[in-house]
């Protein structure tokens, strides 16, 4: 079996693994990484976005051997020293989430929109979370949330 | 859903590679994933053997080749639609790729990949084919150039054969007051295209010289719209632009699936186009 | 009263937001195996064989099992409303033993060390089918001759409501509106996909379920397991979303029960969202036939409605239950004294049917907004006008409907004169006529939908009178700890609504301490062994009360102990902000005091027992009737048959609103699942029965992409039904916003010709109806 290298929220694991296994579940089943959920088979729902190497990608869609070297960074990597990273704040602040489920892979997906675009409209915020479904909110204030964020991440990191 | 097992290769070259897919007819190349994950994961695809290009040097990259743009097999869609290269020699190619899926998905998926899973309802073969883009394929003999009006030989079917990896795409550079745009008509933002048009067009005092146009799933590969592109030549802009475009229908044979009809098919195939060609050539 | 009404931030959030959930698929148990289901991929066949035992002797798999297995132990999964005296319920097994009847019915399962060998273990089974023929239109089912889903024949039941005479209002109506609408079959498609877990030590079971009903799931377990009440728990953790769907008693649940005891370990079974398309049940489903008699001035004279009403191949939980819920909602917020609703419930061979957000009530909201407009339009009146001239005006509530309710209170001009000035009314139709003059290939269309619903579930004694299988009630109890703090335990199961932050609003106003001091728990039949669970909108309106009403009684003890700290009658204590005083003095102890004090119970009155604590269960008097005026302005492209929502704007009456975060919420959430019925949903299948929409790629959920932003506002008329006042808000937004879409497109398109189109709503059904 293949065997990998790979940085999982700051920490380095060494696993040996099917070369089938994706890295979802190499998150979720091997590395008791639970936060990241998955919500389908087809790579629609974006419930299980992940920072791959800094950018967004879909850990069902990923086979674990195609990050060995990579650094991954999931929702349980944001928040440090107990105070949550300014996009979990907004979605709170916002209400952004109901059950939650799609939450993890919404606010990947928005911290990844932001680095090229810190100061997104509207439509692009609609556009860059059209990877990401979410059954509960209606999308109003994720997208009232994603703003809120993107201006506090502005402020923090000027 | 879970893939089922299959043996897993990484070759350090490219000659590795096309030993290793010519060895075993049900071997299948990996390079970004985002066609082939959901396939496996739905067990609607049983490879024996992937062999993972995914970290080869030399296929990455888009490059400034003079009268062309060479874009490799392995530039994912978010580097070809942020490409200055392509934005500059080949915006069609840009406005496409942005319209691929969605962001996370645009980081991983690849040119390459795109055109070789040779999906007629996938946005850039009919970018490719209308801009009449040379893919470029190597194997143990060596390298071969393949029109893209060779290349897409069936649904899902490609011409490359048994040991041959795609390594890039030529696109020509188009000389002239050339004008682009990609119309993609989907329900949902997420959805496949129902159909796709993607047109360029060359306009001068006012009147069409030249368009090309490749349309997405209006049939088994993507097509050129040849009846349209051969009725708009020379057309002034106007009503007669719309009369011309009626022709993009012709010699279609688009699919009867969940999301559309043929005849509706056809339809929008038409009025897309019109759309298409109007925007392409900076008429309102 | 501080803290009800207040946009108070959700204390659900903060383990959501970090990762720290319990979906029942993050959780694993020393030893546990990993369950998997072969279904089947026939609709309809007799099962010849099936052969296990290749799959026995792969690697890592536990065991591997047939229907007939289980054959004795399984027994039927429940029906609990057998509407109608001529109900079939025909008997459904958890796992096929002789028969499938839809693709997708488990007929083997798989149990190995880890998902990826069980999954691969499915490959080795064998199974033989003897094809029969699938039975998939409501109407070829109910015909002479038809092929059979059950040996008892394809009519499932027959349920009637009549009130006055309709065949006299229909006979010589000035106007007569004759139409047959299609609710098409929908998939919940909650966000997390099912999952089950259970174990057991050999005596005790403990399951979890991604489930919205626990404490039902535990009675309907055991009675369908034999295994006995006292020796079951089940868990609800954290539920990612139900709308309906985890309303359920399922397959997998049982199975997953057996199995635990079959192998001796704990078992898990996660279902992928292909497999749950198929299996998680469906919603929708009707052929509407609805004939609507009116006078010259558009005054409504009566209604009929034929319904046939797919159930799929078996009854499940309350399969039958949800058009016969749609059956007195019919006549919405109108006036009328002749009304006939005549259902058949059908068996097809497709899944199940059952409840999915708003269950029965947005079917029927959606075939009289509809109608409401195709009268408007047969006199040229505005649609707002026809609304006004046959609505229950404010002055008349309490009201008693055709359909037998009393709508206890409701402001209908009210929501509609606020929804129209948000909406820029007159600007929109002044541009609307814009555009039809210019025969603009873009064209504006108008919807209305002035819906009401009959939530809250539900009174027991109506419930009785409906056949329905349990009561209405719910429990909650509220317990001072010695620091003052106070635990909750509501009989309520949240999945997304909010229940720890509203509930901890509703105990801080009631018991005067800090919202922070209080925690919810839920879900667990350990710790809340009594409950009614959620669905219907009826967690506030009934559960919230329940708390509610434990808190007074807290307040009740505490006084006679205060009374006795203070020295003085109880009834000299008054109780406020916390504290209760001797009248008229200074002299006085917090709550929290008197906790700690009874705790001590150094010093407690004669006959009070040393606990601060109280349990209520509460049945609602009546439903409750949320209402509002839905509007929503869409642009139909004529050339495509695209449409956009331009605009919308939802003016809701949810009575009093203990959090407008979460009302808001909650609105935004069900428009956009009304609008993915409208214009994009549907569960398609093909001429054999299979399923074609069986992922995400083909079942079509909008993004927010494909959304606009929903402007929201509320009046507020108070229920009088509850002492909060509430009417609950959860299936509101859906049951509105679909026949707002709908009446909008037709609006955009009736100068065409245009007076129908069928949902979902595609670009592709509107250029057929323009062609």
């Amino acid at each position: 079996m293949p065997r990998i290298a790979i940085t999982v929220d700051g920490i380095a694991y060494e696993e040996e693994v099917e070369p089938r296994l994706l890295l979802v579940h190499l998150l979720r089943d091997r590395l008791g990484k639970t936060g990241t959920p998955i919500g389908c088979d087809t790579s629609n729902c974006g419930a299980c976005t992940v920072l791959l190497d800094g950018k967004s990608v879909k850990s069902c869609s990923v086979l674990a051997v195609q990050a060995d070297g990579s650094a991954i960074t999931t929702i349980e990597g944001l928040a440090a020293n107990g105070t949550l990273h300014p996009m979990q704040r907004a979605f709170h602040e916002e209400h952004a989430l109901q059950c939650g489920y799609c939450t993890p892979g919404m606010v990947m997906a928005a911290i990844d929109m932001l680095r090229d675009d810190p100061e997104p409209s509207e439509e692009s915020i609609r556009h860059g979370l059209e990877g990401n479904l979410c059954r509960c909110t209606g999308y109003c204030n994720i997208v009232r949330a994603v703003r809120r964020g993107a201006q506090d991440m502005a402020v923090k990191t000027p | 859903m879970i893939p089922a097992q299959f043996d897993y290769l990484r070759p350090a070259t490219l000659e590795e590679a096309c030993q290793a897919l010519a060895a075993d007819d049900e071997a299948k190349v990996l390079a970004g994933g985002q066609s082939l994950l959901p396939l496996l994961r739905l067990r609607l695809a049983y490879p024996t053997t992937l062999v993972d290009i995914g970290r080869l040097p030399g296929l990455t990259g888009v490059h400034d080749r003079g009268d062309h743009v060479f874009i490799g097999a392995l530039a994912t869609h978010d580097e070809v639609l942020r490409s200055p290269v392509v934005r500059a020699g080949c915006p069609l190619v840009a406005l496409a790729a942005a319209t691929v899926a969605d962001p996370a998905v645009r980081h991983r998926g690849t040119f390459g990949g795109s055109l070789a899973h040779a999906d007629p309802a996938g946005d850039l073969p009919a970018v490719v084919l209308a801009l009449d883009g040379v893919l470029v394929a190597r194997s143990a003999e060596g390298e071969r150039e393949i029109a893209a009006a060779d290349f897409f030989a069936d649904y899902l079917e490609t011409t490359l054969e048994a040991g041959e990896i795609l390594v890039g795409v030529k696109i020509p550079k188009l000389a002239g007051e050339w004008g682009f745009h990609y119309e993609k008509f989907r329900r949902t933002v997420q959805a496949w295209a129902i159909v796709g048009v993607a047109v360029a067009v060359r306009r001068s005092n006012g009147s069409i010289q030249e368009a090309r146009i490749g349309l997405s799933n209006m049939g088994t590969t993507p097509l050129r719209a040849r009846a349209a592109e051969s009725a708009l030549q020379g057309v002034e802009l106007g009503e007669a632009v719309r009369q011309a475009c009626e022709e993009a229908s012709a010699d279609t044979a688009p699919p009867a699936d969940l999301h559309a009809q043929p005849d509706y098919r056809r339809h929008l195939a038409r009025v897309l186009t019109h759309r298409a060609v109007r925007t392409a050539a900076g008429t309102p | 009263m501080t803290e009800v009404g207040t946009a108070r931030r959700r204390k659900e959030d903060a383990r959501l937001l970090t990762g720290r959930t319990q979906w029942t698929d993050n959780m694993q148990l020393p030893g546990m195996a990993y369950v998997a289901f072969l279904r089947s991929p026939m609709a309809h066949a007799r099962i010849t064989r099936v052969d296990v035992s290749a799959a026995r002797g792969l690697p890592g798999v536990i065991a591997a099992y047939a229907g007939a297995d289980f054959a004795e132990e399984q027994g039927s999964l429940p029906c609990a409303w057998p509407v109608s005296e001529d109900i079939v319920i025909p008997d459904h097994p958890p796992m096929a033993v002789s028969e499938v009847r839809y693709v997708g019915e488990a007929v083997a399962c798989v149990v190995a060390t880890d998902r990826y060998k069980a999954a691969d273990a499915l490959d080795a089974i064998e199974v033989d089918y003897e094809p029969l023929p699938p039975v998939l239109d409501m109407n070829d089912a109910l015909t002479e001759g038809s092929p059979k889903v059950h040996e008892a024949g394809n009519q499932a039941f027959t349920w009637r409501l009549t009130q006055g005479d309709v065949d006299a209002a229909l006979r010589d109506a000035p106007v007569l509106i004759d139409r047959t609408y299609i609710q098409q079959r929908l998939i919940p498609t909650a966000m997390e996909p099912r999952a089950v877990m259970a174990t057991s030590d050999g005596e005790s079971f403990t399951l979890w379920s991604a489930t919205q009903i626990p404490h039902v799931l535990r009675l309907m377990l055991a009675l369908t397991t034999g295994i006995p009440e006292h020796k079951l728990r089940v868990i609800a953790p954290d539920v990612g979303g139900g709308f309906g769907s985890k309303l359920q008693v399922t397959a997998e649940e049982v199975l997953c029960l057996l199995l635990t005891r079959k192998t001796g370990r704990p078992v898990k079974w996660t279902e992928s969202r292909s497999e749950g398309n198929l299996t998680v049940h469906h919603g929708r489903d009707q052929i509407q036939h609805v004939t609507l008699a009116a006078e010259a001035d558009g005054r409504i004279r009566g209604l009929r409605v034929e319904l046939l009403a797919d159930m799929g191949a078996y009854l499940m939980l309350v399969t039958p239950g949800v058009p016969i819920l749609g059956a007195f909602m019919f006549n919405g917020i109108y006036k009328m004294d002749a009304y006939d609703f005549n259902c058949t419930g059908v068996f097809t061979t497709k899944m199940p049917t059952d409840a999915y957000r708003g269950a029965g009530r947005p079917e029927a909201t959606y075939a009289i907004e509809r109608v409401m407009d195709e009268l408007a339009a047969e006199l040229n009146l505005d649609p707002i006008e026809v609304r006004r001239r046959n609505w229950i005006r404010h002055e008349e509530f309490p009201y008693t409907t055709v359909a037998g309710l009393t709508y206890d209170s409701g402001n209908y001009e009210a929501a509609t004169d606020k929804a129209l000035s948000l909406f820029g009314y007159d600007k929109l139709r002044a541009e609307q006529g814009d555009r039809r003059d210019r025969g603009d290939p873009v064209q504006l269309g108008i919807g209305v939908s002035t819906y009401t619903e009959m939530c809250g579930l539900a009174p027991s004694r109506v419930l009785g009178s409906l056949s329905y299988g349990a009561g209405g009630w719910e429990h909650g109890s509220v317990r001072m700890l010695p620091t003052g703090k106070v635990e909750v335990v509501t009989g309520s199961s949240p999945h997304g609504q909010g229940h720890e932050t509203a509930w901890s609003q509703i105990v801080a106003d009631a018991l005067g301490v800090p919202f922070d001091d209080v925690s919810v728990i839920h879900g667990d039949t350990a710790i809340s062994h009594k409950g009614m669970d959620t669905y219907g909108s009826r967690s506030l309106v009934v559960g919230g009360v329940a708390v509610l009403a434990a808190c007074e009684k807290v307040k009740e003890k505490a006084r006679k102990i205060a009374a006795h700290v203070l020295e003085c009658a109880p009834d000299d204590v008054e109780f406020s902000e916390g504290t209760f005083r001797v009248r008229g003095t200074d002299s006085g102890k917090t709550i929290q005091e008197l906790s700690l004090a009874t705790f001590a119970a150094h010093d407690l009155p004669d006959g009070v027992e040393a606990r601060l604590d109280a349990d209520a269960t509460v049945d609602p008097d009546n439903f409750s009737f949320p209402h509002g005026t839905h509007l929503c302005a869409v642009e139909v492209d004529t050339e495509t048959g695209m449409t956009k929502i331009r605009s919308y704007v939802a003016v809701d009456d949810v009575g009093k609103v203990v959090n407008p975060l979460i009302v808001e919420g909650q609105v935004h959430g069900g428009i956009a699942q009304g609008v993915g019925q409208a214009l994009y949903e549907e569960a398609v299948y093909d001429a054999e029965g299979n399923l074609l929409t069986s992922t995400m790629a083909d079942y079509l959920v909008p993004s927010a992409a494909d959304l606009p932003a929903f402007v929201t506002d509320r009046t507020e008329t108070p229920a009088t039904s509850n002492p909060l006042g509430v009417k609950g808000v959860g299936e509101a937004g859906t049951i509105a916003s679909t026949p707002a879409v709908v009446n909008a497109i037709v609006d955009a398109l009736r100068p065409r010709g245009v007076h129908d189109v069928q949902m979902p709503c595609t670009p592709e059904r509107i250029w057929r109806a323009l062609s």
